[in-house]
């Protein structure tokens, strides 16, 4: 919210006073750049190309925030008015509300919390066991090549409709929460990192055997470095699902949580 | 006497599931230390995989290679390969690029580290050292590379067509470059190449490979007339440079001889490939 307010008080002085703050600060980093080397001042064509870069930011920052605002304010406005019904859609005032005295008894700290645990540990597993088992894939071709019908059958099974089945096998507790959630992401992660090791570029492999090195060498020297932007790609698709799979667990076996949250407030319309 | 290098009957083919190309066919040649051997043929003849057989990366099928008389895979050490492109790590910086073969056969001391910043500065990299690939020229880059094979110090250089990626004129240069290091630090080398004159300028004895299956199709050793102490400005080589012996007369000569024997293979082979 600081920043909102930051961000409206700059849109408000910018029609009025635009170029001048804008020059001042191009001018400050100019300064600040010419008393680390003794080079000269920016060029007049570099200072207009940092000036339209400023305002292009902040046009953009701005325009983000009013987007929410003028969002929230619609759904208000329409449950005021009663364009909506406002019991099934509720409204941003009533959920302020809401979020006030959940606050206050300090639950929604405790239920966050709760699924915030079950996400990070989940997602951590998720993360140490694909990458394991994507570099076990990439060792053996043989292997991977057994596996792989398998592994896309185990991504393609719906893991909601399994979840019932995971509460039986192990019990009305965390650990299937934390089963369901794994079982979401995991499959998908191997698959998608074991293709990204075998692009690895063969002439990268080769230079390393030419140079003496063993297949050991390949995987530190190439293959984690150069998978580096695709891990962490893979690691964000699968913090989101980790997320809806503890959700998904959360729905069906759990005394705390947001998925509980989602079930119990739905099932006494409050 | 043991040649540095001696090329047996060595054949080799690719097996796919359907079905085999043949790739070489009895190819024996040898090269003492020192000596500069250039192996020119049609393009797809089959060239790469000859210098694979030399490094031991791949065994041939029938024949043998020896290196100081010891199988090739058992001499790995003594053999440094430059591949066509520099394949510079973009995550390490050039020093740590050039550190890379060190680093996996575990040389990496103070000691080496030390030769290793020698060599930059001796080639010209010493204020590039810290950084990145991306930020190097062409022949910045292949340089670097050299210095990655030659921080090994391997007896005998395989260099398969390490100048095609560059671009005309640093192609001269580089290959002014690399050669006269080559000649300086007096290695063995065999030099893949489709560019006769590349291979005119450099070597002392061309081989000229026929189309797939490659066989040994001509030897021609090139003689040119040594070079005069102050033109090549290094005092222990007596070998023109190859920006000089382009120049030389007897380089037209040798090009249309070799481009005869091409010649009348390539027009051969075209059909071959059609049919």
């Amino acid at each position: 919210m600081p920043r909102l307010l930051i961000m409206l008080k700059n849109l408000k002085s910018k029609s009025l006073i635009k170029s001048c703050s804008v020059s001042k600060k191009a001018g400050s980093f100019c300064e600040a750049s010419s008393s680390l080397s003794e080079s000269a001042c920016l060029s007049p064509g570099q200072q207009d190309f940092l000036e339209a870069e400023l305002l292009h930011k902040h046009q953009v920052a701005i325009t983000r925030w009013m987007l929410l605002v003028l969002l929230l304010a619609l759904w208000e406005l329409a449950a005021r008015f009663s364009w909506i019904d406002s019991f099934i859609f509720s409204s941003p005032s009533m959920i302020f509300q809401c979020f006030c005295s959940m606050a206050a008894d300090k639950s929604i700290f405790l239920h966050t919390g709760v699924t915030l645990l079950e996400t990070i540990i989940s997602f951590f597993l998720v993360v140490v066991v694909s990458l394991a088992a994507a570099l076990l894939l990439w060792f053996s071709p043989t292997l991977s090549e057994i596996l792989e019908p398998y592994l896309v059958i185990l991504n393609s099974l719906p893991k909601s409709a399994m979840a019932p089945l995971l509460i039986v096998w192990l019990g009305n507790n965390t650990k299937t929460i934390i089963v369901a959630a794994i079982s979401v992401a995991l499959f998908g992660s191997v698959l998608t990192l074991h293709t990204g090791f075998s692009q690895t570029d063969p002439d990268k492999v080769k230079l390393i055997y030419s140079l003496g090195g063993k297949k050991w060498d390949v995987l530190s020297k190439v293959l984690l470095p150069s998978s580096v932007p695709l891990i962490i790609s893979n690691m964000k698709v699968n913090i989101g699902l980790c997320l809806v799979g503890v959700i998904i667990g959360e729905f069906l076996s759990s005394k705390a949580g947001l998925g509980y949250l989602i079930t119990y407030g739905s099932q006494t319309f409050s | 006497m043991v040649h540095k290098l001696n090329v047996q009957n060595v054949s080799y083919s690719y097996h796919t599931i359907e079905g085999e190309t043949a790739a070489l066919s009895d190819i024996s040649f040898t090269a003492d230390t020192g000596e500069f051997i250039a192996v020119v043929g049609p393009s797809g003849c089959g060239k790469s995989t000859l210098l694979s057989l030399l490094s031991g990366l791949a065994r041939p099928e029938s024949g043998f290679v020896l290196i100081d008389g010891k199988p090739a895979e058992l001499a790995k050490e003594a053999i440094g390969y430059m591949l066509q492109k520099d394949h510079l790590f973009e995550w390490r910086s050039i020093l740590s690029n050039a550190a890379l073969g060190l680093e996996i056969q575990k040389r990496l001391d103070a000691d080496s580290r030390f030769r290793l910043v020698q060599m930059l500065k001796t080639y010209g990299l010493d204020q590039f050292q810290d950084k990145h690939p991306s930020q190097l020229s062409g022949g910045m880059r292949q340089r670097a590379a050299l210095i990655r094979t030659l921080a090994l110090n391997p007896d005998l250089l395989l260099l398969d067509e390490p100048f095609s990626a560059l671009d005309y004129q640093t192609r001269l240069s580089v290959c002014d470059d690399i050669s006269s290091i080559i000649r300086d630090t007096k290695k063995t080398a065999v030099l893949v190449t489709h560019d006769l004159s590349e291979a005119i300028s450099v070597a002392d004895r061309v081989i000229i490979l026929s189309s797939r299956p490659a066989s040994v199709k001509k030897i021609i050793t090139l003689s040119f007339p040594p070079a005069s102490s102050q033109s090549s400005g290094l005092e222990h080589s007596n070998v023109l440079s190859p920006m000089e012996r382009r120049n030389a007369p007897e380089f037209s000569y040798y090009f249309n001889l070799i481009w005869k024997e091409l010649k009348s293979d390539a027009s051969s082979s075209h059909y071959a490939e059609k049919s």
